[in-house]
């Protein structure tokens, strides 16, 4: 093997047993003595319970048990953590209510869980739900944020219904950089509530052993260690060797499979209670109104400009919907991972953002695709566009005045760029898209009587948060490194332990292309092992585009190890010194010498140690590490979208979109390609089709696939993609992350697109035909 | 009220005694244990459980069991060779990197081979058309569209 094994289009190790239908998602699995469970939800926002009949669902036939929160209260089982405390601008902590994982006494969004029913079937359990009565008190509805301040409390503990006011930045310069202004672009918008809707819905099959007096928790979550953690640890009070959780194939998540779940805990309580395994598989509907929701911001947002377009500063005012209760990370969603991405791509000297997060009787909110990062970029890059038409400026060229140009480069909202090369990416993309021609095509678009527009976005996104030490001063409650281990066989394969999970990323393809690379080895000799308390080591899962910039390094490191310590045997092999030992694909050889020793033939020596520096060196060949990156790391791109508007209908079709990324190295571009694709579809979901609605009692209207439009075929169209590199400066691989780029640049050149073709300065997502017809009716 | 129901299922004949309402997804996945056909929502919109009921494409969480007595069901188990040899359409999902998590992926595939029997050569636009009822969160459609371009022309021996 000679060829490098990085940036090569290997199909994926994976695809064959999901195309035989041979995964294994949670649902899948069955258990002996397998017993089901439906959850009695509230039909209210807002209300008290004041009773719970459920006598005759306990009598109905082959139920094994019916449980309230008045169980667990008895049981001491204790309410969700959430795991980042936020600092208000006082120095006071974040209201934390408690966030019971069955309602006690009250329930605070429609959807929440008020019991659940336990049977011999999943039909017998939905059976007896039915007949359960519960008397409520309805009370009234919160469920605009902005109207928060001032409602009657939902949560004792936040009597305004306030969760934390929080700034960051320099409010006084702020203001003084705007008082001298010569032009100032203001925007008022809503960064529209979006219902994640991974197409496999959550599930939990968990199962108790007398024997071993210990759990297995079948999950489909996006980081099984933490998940384990949280429920021993903060809820159930259980020993964490005793409870084993396992994320099989998990049919995406999108950020809505990271968190603990009330379902998760119900689960693995009554499994013991029951001593028979008991599975939980959601139902759509139950989806959509019991995964936590993303992005709901209400925001006013300022460009202060000199008179040639320079960026002055930026000043930022956000009401963050947090929804009934704080889901595992929803606090630092809208704070650390929205403000400090205020300055994109830019030189803007003076950034100032203050956050309002609010309760609601809504569902929780947290963190979707790109998770805070989308909403700054939707700031940022339509108020660029903004300001370039009402300057009469070249949207293209106010960028290029105000890019970051030198690296590192240090922004005035905390983070430091490594590296990084704007122009490139918007060089490139706007030969690609062939912007030039655009006059053309936007003329034979009205000749068909259709409005045709072009909208840029450049993104920014901060990927792999990091350091962990840093991230504790900032509130995070849980590390943020990676773990893996490599595990050489005795005849020299190789099993990767990796702490990040793969839900649809391909891991078990791109991180055998790392290790076979770095190795020497062929890809069939290597497998990735993830989503297992029991077989991998630790891990944070996967989320924030982390895998390969944090999760792929910790193997990095471990194969480091692999390869020093295979240096030590070999020359004990080849009676040379080690520091004559080189390691070329696949060869431990003597320098300068055709002496050499394959990897298997060292495998094999370090587990059948016979020839062995035994009085030196332990047997065997297993190494792990744990790997804390130093920095985030800066993926960025240039992105363009042009669509044509129907002017009788207002119908409005994406018709070209150009996307150029910077993912520093790029290990697989097939996989890669299809991450940017899938986002791409799902910022275009946001811009275009999907808006979560609650009427004013507080119930979901958009609580199926019938009335919530995630992206069809039709509503996308072919993708224009390529990449540039400048490789992350601190990671050995130079990768930086790519699964969130595509949903964080896409709503905003989607909506400067639209903007574009109507002349109008601004439109609310998602631009449904019908929002673009009275935009358009409104202006004519 | 229990029901005796009697199929080919992946050509093997089966039969249970069902409770009348079981939906034939649940008597695949349960009763059968072929958990390739999936279940991703509840008003028959997303398609990961589409099968082919004989040689159409239905979608099999819409149906009870007791409306395919008789019938010959193929599922996504049923489609390689026996020796475990991809179909083409599969194989083209494959080379086309047209899924990621694989959830929606079993009924795209039945819903194309379906659709490639009328379409041997289908334009972009007529495979997009193809897919208004399945639903993938992953792709952006982009490589699904060409699995299935590429699929169908396998499947007619076009290269």
């Amino acid at each position: 093997m000679t060829a490098s094994l990085i940036g090569a289009r290997i199909q994926r190790k994976e695809d064959y047993r999901f195309l035989t239908g041979a995964g294994l998602y949670t649902d899948d699995v069955a258990l002996p003595g397998q017993a089901y469970a439906a959850f009695v939800r509230s039909p209210h926002a807002h209300a008290r319970i004041r009773k719970i009949a459920a006598d005759q669902a306990k009598k109905s036939p082959a139920v094994l048990a019916v449980y309230t929160g008045a169980d667990l209260a008895a049981a001491k089982v204790g309410g969700l953590p959430c795991g980042w405390l936020i600092t208000d601008v006082n120095g006071q902590p974040m209201k934390e209510p408690p966030y019971p994982p069955l309602a006690q006494g009250k329930v605070r969004h429609v959807g929440e869980r008020v019991a659940v029913v336990i049977a011999e079937s999943l039909a017998q359990a939905r059976d007896a739900a039915e007949l359960i009565e519960v008397d409520y008190e309805v009370l009234p509805a919160l469920v605009d944020p902005v109207k928060a301040k001032g409602a009657p409390p939902i949560h004792e503990a936040a009597p305004d219904n306030t969760c934390y006011v929080w700034a960051l930045g320099d409010k006084a310069a702020v203001d003084s950089a705007f008082a001298k202004a010569a032009h100032v672009t203001k925007l008022d918008f809503v960064n529209n509530r979006l219902i994640p809707n991974a197409i496999e819905p959550r599930a939990a099959n968990a199962t108790y052993s007398r024997a071993e007096a210990g759990y297995t928790l079948y999950v489909a979550s996006q980081n099984p260690h933490v998940e384990r953690l949280l429920m021993t640890a903060f809820v159930l009070g259980l020993p964490e060797n005793k409870v084993r959780v396992v994320a099989p194939d998990v049919g995406g998540g999108f950020g809505s499979k990271i968190y603990l779940y009330p379902e998760d805990v119900v689960v693995t309580w009554a499994a013991k209670q029951l001593n028979r395994p008991v599975k939980w598989t959601a139902e759509r509907t139950e989806s959509f109104v019991s995964d936590a929701h993303g992005r709901d911001h209400v925001t006013t947002a300022e460009l202060a400009l000199d008179r040639d377009g320079r960026f002055l500063a930026l000043r930022v005012r956000t009401t963050a919907n947090l929804g009934a209760y704080l889901s595992t990370f929803a606090s630092c969603i809208p704070t650390i991972l929205y403000a400090t991405l205020l300055a994109g791509q830019y030189t803007t000297p003076l950034i100032h953002c203050e956050v309002t997060a609010v309760f609601t009787n809504t569902t929780p909110v947290d963190a979707y695709r790109g998770a805070g990062r989308p909403e700054a970029t939707y700031v940022v890059e339509r108020l660029v566009e903004t300001a370039a038409r009402e300057m009469k400026l070249d949207p293209a060229g106010i960028r290029r005045k105000n890019f970051i140009r030198q690296f590192p480069y240090q922004t005035p909202v905390a983070l430091c760029y490594d590296t990084g090369n704007y122009e490139a990416t918007l060089d490139a993309v706007m030969k690609m898209a062939d912007v030039a021609g655009f006059k053309q095509r936007k003329e034979e678009s009205l000749r068909k009587g259709r409005l045709r527009g072009l909208g840029y976005a450049c993104y920014i996104e901060a990927c792999g948060i990091a350091p962990s030490n840093v991230a504790g001063s900032l509130g995070a409650r849980a590390g943020l490194f990676e773990a893996g281990e490599i595990r050489v066989h005795p005849t020299g394969t190789v099993t990767v332990f990796t702490g990040s999970h793969s839900h649809g990323q391909g891991h078990e393809t791109t991180f055998a292309q790392v290790v076979a690379d770095r190795l020497g080895l062929p890809m069939e000799n290597v497998d990735i092992v993830h989503g297992d308390t029991s077989k991998v080591l630790f891990g944070m899962g996967t989320y924030g585009s982390r895998s390969i910039a944090v999760g792929g390094t910790a193997i990095v490191k471990a194969l480091d190890k692999i390869i020093a310590k295979g240096r030590k045997i070999a020359a004990h092999l080849l009676e040379a010194a080690e520091a004559d030992i080189e390691y070329d694909r696949g060869v431990f050889k003597v320098a300068g010498t055709d002496k050499q020793k394959t990897f298997g033939e060292v495998a094999f020596a370090a587990y059948v140690p016979h020839h062995y520096p035994l009085d030196k060196l332990e047997p065997g060949l297993n190494e792990n590490a744990f790997y804390d990156p130093t920095n985030f790391t800066f993926p960025a791109g240039s992105y363009v979208c042009e669509v044509e508007v129907d002017r009788d209908t207002g119908a409005t079709q994406v018709v070209a979109f150009t996307a150029v990324d910077d993912f520093g190295k790029v290990i697989n571009p097939m996989i890669v390609d299809g991450q940017v694709h899938g986002g791409l579809a799902q910022g275009i979901g946001q811009a275009l089709t999907e808006g979560c609605r609650y009427d004013s009692a507080g119930q979901l209207l958009t609580g199926s696939f019938s009335d919530y439009a995630i992206p069809r075929a039709g509503d996308v169209p072919l993708f224009k993609l390529d990449t540039r590199e400048t490789p992350c400066t601190h990671n050995p691989l130079g990768v930086k992350g790519c699964g969130e780029a595509g949903a964080i640049g896409a709503p905003a050149a989607v909506m400067n697109a639209i903007t574009d073709a109507l002349g109008v300065k601004d439109l609310p997502m998602p631009a449904t035909a019908q929002t673009v017809w009275r935009s358009m009716h409104k202006a004519a | 009220m229990s029901v005796k129901v009697s199929m080919k299922v992946n050509g093997k004949p089966v039969s249970a005694d069902l409770e009348a309402r079981t939906l034939l997804v649940t008597f695949i996945r349960e009763q059968l244990r072929l958990t390739g056909t999936h279940v991703g929502c509840d008003t028959a919109q997303c398609g990961a459980c589409t099968v082919l009921m004989n040689g159409k494409a239905i979608k099999s969480c819409s149906i009870v069991a007791m409306q395919a007595e008789g019938a010959d069901i193929l599922t996504i188990e049923g489609v390689a060779k026996p020796d475990g040899t991809l179909h083409p359409m599969q194989a083209a999902f494959k080379e086309n990197h047209g899924l990621q998590c694989g959830f929606c992926t079993p009924g795209m595939v039945m819903n194309a081979l379906d659709f490639a029997k009328s379409h041997p050569d289908p334009t972009e636009e007529e495979v997009r058309d193809s897919l208004e009822g399945n639903l993938c969160r992953c792709t952006g459609y982009h490589n699904i569209v060409k699995s299935i371009m590429a699929g169908a022309r396998a499947m007619a021996g076009k290269p």
